[in-house]
């Protein structure tokens, strides 16, 4: 180094450049400080999501009946196993990372380039899970159906256990509403695909299935939500349903509120860019790692930097897991 | 570049003899509170749904849990623990003070919002 920089003679002096504050690198410090910033951005979204949760505190999806499915289990009701496993492997691929940083304090080639190839793999399988997570959500299970308020209404046997509308609704094969497309009319003008049963069926259905009973958004005292009466339900769908859901979107959601879905999409969707962005960062720096540029640096405070953004990315999502699926 | 690593957690209670050996034993640690939070969350015991400052008492369990496994992410996996204590202020507090105030006052509106629907004149169950 001494080749290259030219001293000043005022080394050692406070403002004679060279120090380092805080006894960090720059681009440490930097990095710190655009994860404070982050951390703010997350905190808002994530407060936002307690604001409308407390607007509608009595009538707020129970995440336990929202995330109830296992990827090749279909069927089982596995309420938080398959988040609990992706919140696993987050936690691990952060221990790769932290292996790869400690491997690069003892300037181990061999050892960061496997570290972070291992923490890679478990980003991508992160991400694939969230895909995935976001696949189901987005199709739904049971179905519901709105009123005219924006309540959802959902169906339940006697006994209280869900009912999709698919098992006890049938579809008039005569039915004449087709959907819209822009070809046939106005090039401006179309909508999104038709659910598969009107209101109309859905109430026929349930008029013939005496043992299904209709269950509102309302929590009740023993924090579940509540169940009509046969007569109520009846009535409930006659007078007020308005539109078939089935699965989750921007507009509607056939789980409750369509906040929920937003603030969903939203802040699993936010972290989800992260942790891809992470792993296109991490790849850089792999093969940097790879073709020996810290090793001739004699330095892999890099490997360090992009660390801290990926731990960073591990403790968001410790927060999102416990907002979305525990709390 | 000399790395000084504090390898002592819990105060000092359990040491570590490598910096390696700190990270697995960490790990170790978060996926207890994992598994705990997991366990919690499926069996949700009655003892626990009584309401304790606004909330139910199993949230605030899920809550402190989640700030002790962030706690350890950071001092430990970040390194927060060797970085000097002026930066460690600088973030953490800085940090914790903003977010403390957002909830406040949003949880705070949030609340608000719903006793004027709940108990106002404005009606959205139809």
């Amino acid at each position: 180094m001494s080749t290259t920089v030219v001293n000043t003679g005022t080394e050692g002096k406070t403002w004679g450049g060279g120090n380092k504050p805080l006894d960090a690198s720059y681009g440490k410090m930097m990095m710190w400080f655009f994860i404070v910033s982050d951390a703010l951005t997350f905190s808002g979204f994530l407060a936002a999501y307690g604001f409308s949760r407390f607007k509608f505190i009595d009538s707020w999806p129970i995440a336990d009946e929202v995330f109830t499915h296992f990827p090749f289990l279909h069927g089982v009701n596995a309420p938080m196993y398959y988040v609990a496993f992706m919140t696993f492997v987050l936690i691990m691929s952060s221990v790769t990372m932290v292996l790869a940083v400690d491997a690069g304090h003892h300037l181990n080639k061999a050892k960061v380039t496997i570290y972070m190839f291992l923490t890679i793999i478990g980003g991508l399988i992160f991400v694939g899970s969230q895909a995935w997570e976001w696949g189901t959500f987005i199709k739904g299970d049971y179905g519901a159906v709105q009123t005219k308020g924006g309540n959802i209404l959902q169906f339940v046997d006697t006994d209280g256990h869900r009912v999709a509308l698919r098992d006890f609704v049938v579809a008039d094969a005569h039915a004449e509403r087709t959907q819209h497309e822009r070809k046939e009319g106005l090039w401006f003008v179309s909508e999104g695909t038709l659910p598969t049963y009107t209101v109309e069926e859905v109430l026929h259905g349930l008029k013939s299935h005496e043992n299904v009973l209709v269950r509102t958004q309302i929590i009740n005292e023993a924090g579940e939500k509540t169940v009509l009466s046969r007569a109520e339900s009846l009535k409930q769908i006659k007078d007020n349903g308005k539109a078939v859901v089935e699965g989750a979107n921007l507009h509607v959601n056939e789980y409750g509120s369509p906040l929920f879905a937003d603030f969903f999409f939203f802040i699993t969707g936010f972290h989800g860019f992260h942790v891809f962005s992470g792993v296109i960062i991490n790849i850089i720096i792999f093969f940097n790692v790879i073709l020996g540029t810290y090793e001739r640096r004699k330095n892999y405070e890099m490997v360090e930097k992009v660390g801290l953004y990926w731990h960073f990315v591990d403790l968001v999502w410790v927060f999102v897991f416990t907002f979305f699926y525990l709390v | 570049m000399a790395h000084e690593h504090k390898l002592a957690i819990f105060r000092g209670l359990v040491k570590f003899k490598s910096n390696t050996q700190k990270i697995w034993g960490v790990l170790i640690f978060l996926s207890i509170v994992t598994a705990v939070e997991v366990f919690l969350g499926i069996i949700k015991p009655e003892s626990l749904m009584g309401q304790v400052l606004g909330m139910k008492a199993l949230n605030w369990i899920f809550i402190i849990l989640t700030i002790v496994k962030a706690y350890y992410i950071t001092w430990d996996f970040m390194h927060m623990r060797d970085e000097l204590k002026s930066l460690r202020r600088m973030v953490v507090w800085t940090a914790i003070f903003l977010i403390l105030y957002l909830v406040f006052i949003l949880l705070q509106e949030g609340g608000y919002v719903f006793d004027v629907y709940k108990d106002g004149f404005i009606k959205r169950d139809f």
